[in-house]
């Protein structure tokens, strides 16, 4: 089911983490340095962070480390952008979300709904007449596994979302980098003063 | 305060001198406010927006300041591209204020409406649309900031017209000196500079390269210290040029495609390669894994993307390279590689032999670009501010203008490589320099892409000496057809109106020669001269600019002529 990109299907999966200011257009900005090189954004996700006015990218694409670490330093080098990381999916805790729409009828007829439901540990969101709506969270392999099991009843509708993560360290990396820019900016502000 | 007024308010407490630019319907409030401002800017009238741009860089690159350009909406906008472009990846500090629709207007497709934010997002360091007069300061002190500070660049400000005629308060002016996501000079890593210096000491076949980040860091002098002092052979980038004398030892010239035969092949032998503030371009390396197959390289930029882009280096220092080379200096130990550079004697001699003194000092046949740029050398003392077009005639005066030593006297469309960047380039590059000749060595075909610019000169008086190369042909381009497209000179013959008459119609001293014996008297001439000055030099048709490493070739494949190889 999962259709790569033919150029890029054999590299592996990198995870971009970016922190940048809540500026307009910064999707753009980012957007066009994997343009530039040709390469296909695989998901995108864009919240808020857990530092005040930071907003967070999650990016994920295939494509080499040596790729992925020049794609990474020419994101920062965006003046709104703050800091940006690549990791591989051992580094960081991640997830992902899908929504199932499949007709009702099917379903009901089918005795092994129940077991498909406790395998999956999916939820059901919403049931009617013809349609019932299905949630799994997990990594991509649970969710297309479900996909793959619930075809058999003709899947109406399929969503999946971007890839949310976080990484192993205590907390934001970023957060470094931030404390440094503030003490620097206190220097910045004392030399004037002294001036 | 209007906001047309508190731009100019900005700008003046910028310390901004000049302007370039061009009038038009979004931007008019603007220039209606500016014209209260003679006494604060001079305000150069171009032809063409282009030319505000093309002369913005030559300012920016001589003076060292922010070039100001100030253009109108749509086609004036779209007309600056490519000189913001030039700018982006030359590293040349600019601001790009644009008119713009007001902001009820934007997404209508309104007359002359260009969504100018999204065509510059990628070839510049920053872009914002001034949606508010409130917001000018900020935008202004920000702009002057990133342009000028880490590596520098383009900036564009979109200026709707509603925040241009509307009022807000015009406070203390406060020059914005830092911004939370960004870190213009990264702090050094100890560490790499052991790892470097370490390197230095103990390496036997050492080579260094120059590049513009020297120029742009102010690291002129300790670049100098450092060469002499690891008595290093070593080479400048095509924008490096001018950062050390010409005559200095141990200097061999530009490197790179048309580079130095010595310096190319120097490289390939080489066990350690230090190049400081440059990109390592494929114009200097050639394929990267052919590129110095033998040498450990560190690599010092202040911009940490451009580290491993191209060339995987060994030691990667991220950090302004006047302090690096600071650092590293006290713990270089004074060494000589004469024999290590004098292996390479032989090389300098074929060089001289068949390509420079056929080029430089030919005794028959038509006229020659290389005895012209000599001969201005030889008048100037090396002394004068050199501004070429792209191309033969480019490469030519990157190969035998002499420099003194007076940094930014090179300057040249680098990275992208910008046909009709010579002439406004060079007017903006006199205008930053009036007490400094300015020589400006341009083809047939460049000259013709900005030619209106003559008017520009006609207008300001500015007085700078063109040297137009006419081989009737675009030369580069015929070159590349002569030996990779099988001589099939496909749209490269060119016709040139007559230049005298054009001078004439500009009010411009012109003079034409075809002769060697003319050339003497003729640079001697447009030297003397007081005002603006054509030189149109007839030269051979079939021009070539030799040595040349073909392209997709490792940088010691070397032609030396038409039939010779090295």
């Amino acid at each position: 089911m999962e259709i790569k990109d033919k150029k890029t299907a054999d590299f592996p999966l990198w995870t971009l983490t970016v922190f940048t200011e809540n500026n307009v257009g910064l999707l753009n900005q980012i957007a066009i340095i994997f343009t530039r090189r040709n390469i296909n954004i695989w998901s995108l996700s864009v919240s808020s962070s857990s530092i005040e006015g930071v907003h967070k990218f999650t990016i994920t694409c295939h494509t080499t480390e040596d790729m992925i670490r020049k794609i990474v330093l020419q994101i920062e080098k965006r003046i709104d952008v703050i800091k940006a990381f690549y990791y591989s999916d051992d580094e960081i805790i991640y997830q992902e979300i899908a929504l199932y729409k499949v007709p009702t009828d099917a379903l009901l007829n089918d005795i092994n709904f129940e077991q498909l439901i406790r395998k999956y540990n999916c939820r059901i969101l919403e049931i009617n007449s013809t349609f019932a709506v299905l949630e799994k969270t997990g990594h991509c392999d649970e969710t297309i596994a479900l996909y793959n099991d619930l075809e058999r009843y003709g899947v109406l509708q399929y969503v999946r979302s971007g890839r949310v993560s976080v990484t192993k360290s205590t907390r934001e990396q970023v957060s470094v980098f931030l404390e440094e820019q503030e003490l620097r900016r206190r220097e910045i502000e004392q030399k004037i003063e002294s001036k | 305060m209007l906001g047309s007024e508190i731009l100019f308010q900005c700008l003046k407490a910028e310390g901004t001198k000049k302007i370039f630019g061009y009038p038009g319907g979004a931007i008019m409030p603007v220039f209606d406010a500016l014209y209260d401002h003679d006494d604060d800017f001079d305000t150069v009238l171009v032809r063409h927006e282009q030319g505000a741009i093309h002369a913005a860089q030559g300012y920016a690159r001589v003076s060292g300041e922010v070039g100001v350009v100030i253009v109108t909406s749509g086609p004036g906008a779209t007309n600056v591209i490519t000189g913001i472009a030039d700018a982006n990846i030359d590293s040349t500090p600019l601001v790009v204020i644009t008119g713009q629709v007001g902001t009820g207007a934007l997404g209508t497709d309104a007359f002359q409406e260009t969504d100018f934010i999204g065509m510059t997002l990628p070839i510049t360091k920053w872009n914002y649309q001034i949606n508010r007069p409130e917001d000018i300061e900020w935008a202004v002190a920000r702009a002057f900031y990133l342009a000028k500070s880490g590596r520098p660049g383009p900036v564009v400000l979109d200026f709707p017209k509603n925040a241009q005629t509307h009022e807000a308060e015009f406070t203390d002016y406060k020059p914005c000196n830092f911004i939370r996501s960004y870190q213009p000079v990264p702090a050094v890593d100890p560490d790499r500079v052991w790892e470097a210096v370490n390197l230095i000491n103990t390496s036997q076949r050492p080579f260094i390269i120059g590049g513009q980040g020297i120029i742009l860091g102010h690291a002129e002098k300790e670049f100098r210290e450092f060469v002499e002092k690891t008595g290093a052979p070593f080479g400048t980038t095509l924008l490096g040029l001018s950062a050390v004398p010409s005559d200095m030892p141990h200097y061999l010239g530009m490197i790179g495609m048309h580079g130095s035969v010595v310096s190319n092949k120097l490289q390939q032998q080489a066990d350690l390669i230090v190049v400081i503030g440059c990109r390592l371009a494929d114009r200097v390396t050639g394929p990267v894994n052919q590129y110095a197959p033998l040498a450990k390289i560190i690599h010092i930029d202040i911009d940490a993307s451009e580290l491993g882009k191209n060339v995987k280096t060994d030691v990667a220092i991220c950090g302004d390279c006047k302090e690096v080379l600071s650092k590293m200096l006290p713990h270089i130990y004074k060494n000589d590689f004469q024999s290590w550079i004098h292996g390479f004697d032989f090389y300098q001699d074929v060089e001289n032999r068949k390509v420079i003194d056929p080029e430089v000092h030919p005794s028959e046949g038509p006229l020659h670009m290389g005895e012209v740029i000599d001969k201005v050398a030889e008048v100037s003392g090396g002394d004068a501010i050199v501004v070429t077009d792209v191309g033969q005639n480019q490469m030519l005066a990157a190969r035998y203008a002499k420099f003194n030593g007076t940094t930014r006297s090179f300057i040249s469309s680098g990275g992208l490589g910008t046909m009709g960047f010579c002439l406004p380039a060079a007017i903006g590059a006199k205008i930053a320099a009036p007490q400094r000749q300015v020589v400006a060595f341009v083809g047939d075909g460049g000259i013709q892409m900005t030619i209106e610019e003559l008017g520009t000169i006609m207008q300001e008086g500015t007085a700078v000496k063109i040297v137009i190369f006419d081989n009737t042909w675009l030369g580069n381009v015929r070159q590349w057809q002569e030996l990779f497209f099988a001589k099939r000179y496909s749209y490269t013959k060119m016709l040139s109106p007559d230049y005298l008459k054009l001078a004439e119609a500009y009010g411009i001293r012109a003079r034409r020669i075809t002769q060697r014996d003319e050339v003497d008297a003729a640079v001697r001439e447009m030297y003397a001269a007081e005002g603006p000055f054509i030189l149109h030099v007839c030269v051979e048709e079939d021009s070539m600019v030799y040595p040349m490493v073909p392209p997709g070739q490792p940088i010691d494949h070397i032609l030396l002529n038409r039939s010779e190889k090295i």
